[in-house]
């Protein structure tokens, strides 16, 4: 019976080969292709993406360009205003240039904290394009004549890893536990909501800070123990709030997917659930996720500066823009306005932050379904 | 005597609601389906009409196990269906398939069209990838679209082609029975028409019987050999299409054809109308015997009595069948 009903869709081959061809050149719009065309035309946002990966590239490639060292003081220019000087050459042209690798990457070492081999990699090759030339003291220096350009961009690189760190969170965390607690419903969804709710009401701020005391007086131990240091609690905690309200949306855009007709018509064909999850609802509530994502990062780029500025972030010599502001204040008196050591650092977090709303906006407009087609 | 291919045995479908007591039972129950009966054949068809909230959709629902049923079976060509698991379930799935009534929200706007006819083929575990594709175009060219608009997404089509869509997703399986739950109302009327054409050209070429839940008696007089008239969760009636027409037995079906306006003002004028009183009692109390006593026209002081006391059975008189105390 199965052979001769299935005769009933046979189609030539040939006929099907050329259909297949032709199927490939009328290739559909897909959503995403609409949403970035719609986020082109959107100018703002569009610059702000821009704006925005370019930011990212420059922290990348912090090591590439040839920055003053961002820890490195010099108490002879302390608090040096900004200057369009050029640039001279640093301790690499006294060295040696006979001297073996390790003698420079000791020296390099000096300069900054502990580097990854990648950033090894990027010293080298600036030494290699730059020789030993680099900027001038173009924003100005710090109580400590330490480089404002350089610790912007190096402090950047803290921010981006935070708010990394939180985005992954939120997405791994938040996306499967808020899928599942829609999906399941009934019980199991109350109490793992009530779960975020519990989680919610914890004060962070109170946490973090009893958290980072207590480590203080553990420190040796945790570290020996545990690998766990200042910073490593910093992300866990970020971690630990980030993904709740990501769960929560989630939740709320599962809830409404679940009873689709699309999602019944797969559970009619005898779906899993797992594959519902997978290929219905995850995708769909990806917009909403990414979304959501572009307005936690600068939540959390300003939590990590608000608990570096309380001193419970990150410790020197690490650099982040929440330290590179307590610093600036400190350094503000009102017989002389050092504005630079507060305008700049404020300045490249601000523009951050706004590009990163902006990119928020735009792209809930994009990726909007009932925009669709429209400008 | 062969197995009907479908036979459905008092199915019944109650939602809790309201607030549920402290050992967590709840208090209330919504009699959404109560105890419905019957069976389709091999390519027969079947029309269920009733008007909103009567359970039509509730009944569609727990045949294709979106929702467990309460108590009653639903059994495919003997198989009871009601009591099977996920994954007993699954060789079953390919035969009965279902079209949605709203195709705005039945096709998931992040597939392209080939995904979304080449996914009941992977569930069902039928080809491999290269015979797939071709079935995923034979299937779209069945229901009368074009196939070289199979990398297209859902939004790019109009609502009757994605209902043609939806269509080609139920047929991906070969199935011998398609349940269609109001496939045609969130239609044009024009699209309408082309939609049953389709559906019953598709009936011929495929052998496929229908389970049709319709609100408009035309549409199902149109495609349905046979009818059946739900009222509160409950079957009034159900006949031969042509004698339901002609002859309702039923005081509820009189009531439902004589709502049907007919295409010539002269003869709509002088029809006699059966205006029924009051609105549909509520699923959650529902009155107590026959369930349409409180509104039936024909209730007379003799059998009164009997029809708000006693439940009606439906009571087989050769083709047809209705529930009715009333002679």
């Amino acid at each position: 019976m199965s052979a001769s009903k299935s005769k009933r869709f046979d189609l030539d081959e040939a006929d099907a080969e050329r259909l297949l061809r032709e199927a490939r050149e009328h290739k559909g719009i897909s959503l995403w292709q609409d949403a970035s065309r719609r986020l082109r035309r959107n100018r703002p946002s569009w610059y702000a993406l821009v704006f925005l990966i370019g930011f990212g590239l420059l922290s990348f490639l912090a090591p590439l360009l040839p920055l003053r060292s961002p820890v490195r003081s010099n108490l002879d220019i302390t608090l040096s205003a900004p200057t369009l000087d050029g640039g001279d050459s640093n301790y690499l042209a006294t060295l040696d240039p006979q001297a073996d690798s390790t003698t420079i990457t000791r020296e390099i070492e000096k300069d900054y904290w502990e580097l990854s081999g990648m950033d090894h990699g990027l010293i080298s090759l600036r030494r290699g394009i730059f020789g030993s030339w680099q900027t001038g003291h173009w924003l100005g220096t710090d109580h400590l004549g330490r480089d404002l350009l350089s610790r912007i961009v190096w402090g950047s690189r803290t921010s981006i890893l935070v708010s990394l760190a939180a985005a992954l969170c939120s997405l791994l965390i938040g996306v499967f536990y808020g899928s599942f607690s829609g999906l399941a419903g009934g019980r199991i969804d109350n109490l793992m909501m009530r779960i975020v709710d519990i989680l919610y009401s914890i004060p962070f701020i109170f946490v973090v800070i009893f958290l980072i005391t207590l480590i203080g007086d553990h420190r040796q131990v945790l570290e020996e123990e545990w690998g766990l240091d200042r910073e490593k609690v910093f992300y866990l905690v970020i971690g630990a709030v980030y993904w709740l309200t990501m769960a929560r949306v989630v939740r709320g855009q599962v809830l409404s997917l679940k009873h689709t007709e699309f999602v019944q018509a797969a559970r009619v064909m005898g779906a899993s659930t797992l594959h519902i999850l997978g290929r219905h609802i995850v995708p769909n509530v990806l917009s909403v996720v990414i979304v959501y994502l572009t307005l936690t990062i600068p939540a959390v780029m300003l939590f990590e500066a608000f608990l570096s500025f309380l001193g419970l972030g990150v410790e020197p010599p690490r650099v982040s823009w929440g330290l590179i502001a307590v610093d600036g204040t400190s350094a503000i008196n009102p017989l002389r306005i050092h504005w630079w050591v507060v305008v700049f650092p404020a300045l490249a977090m601000g523009s951050t932050l706004l590009a990163l709303n902006v990119l928020g906006d735009g792209l809930r407009d994009a990726l909007d379904p009932k925009m669709r087609g429209k400008e | 005597m062969s197995q009907p291919l479908l036979k459905v045995q008092d199915l019944t479908k109650h939602f809790p609601v309201g607030p549920r007591t402290i050992f967590g039972k709840p208090e209330q129950f919504l009699r959404a389906v109560d105890g419905v009966s019957f069976q389709i054949e091999k390519g027969g068809s079947l029309g269920l009409v009733g008007e909103s909230g009567c359970g039509k959709s509730t009944c569609a629902r727990t045949i294709v196990g979106l929702h467990p049923a309460t108590s009653g079976s639903v059994r495919y060509e003997g198989v009871e269906l009601t009591s099977l698991s996920r994954r007993e379930w699954l060789p079953y799935r390919r035969k009965i398939q279902m079209i949605f009534q709203d195709p705005y929200a039945s096709l998931d706007p992040r597939q392209t069209v080939a995904q979304i006819l080449n996914e009941p083929l992977k569930l069902f575990g039928l080809g491999r990838p290269r015979e797939r594709r071709l079935r995923v175009l034979a299937l779209l060219e069945a229901v009368g679209l074009n196939p070289r608009h199979v990398q297209r997404y859902p939004h790019e089509f109009s609502g009757g082609q994605r209902q043609r869509i939806g269509i080609a997703r139920a047929l991906a399986g070969e199935p011998d029975l398609i349940v269609c739950d109001e496939p045609v109302s969130a239609l044009d009327v024009s699209i309408q028409a082309q939609i049953v054409n389709l559906l019953s050209e598709l009936r011929e070429r495929f052998d496929l019987a229908y389970l049709f839940i319709a609100h408009d008696l035309a549409v199902v007089r149109h495609l349905c050999e046979r009818i059946a008239v739900m009222y509160l969760g409950r079957l009034v009636e159900e006949a031969p299409r042509d004698e339901l027409f002609k002859n309702p037995a039923h005081p509820y079906t009189k009531a439902l054809l004589s709502a049907v306006p007919y295409p010539d003002p002269e003869v709509e004028r002088t029809r006699e109308r059966i205006v029924l009183g009051g609105d549909v009692p509520s699923p959650l109390t529902p009155p107590s015997g026959c369930p349409f006593h409180p509104r039936c026209h024909q209730v007379g002081d003799v059998s009164g009595d009997r029809c708000s006391r006693e439940v009606p059975a439906l009571v087989h008189e050769g083709q047809r069948s209705r529930a009715c105390h009333l002679d």
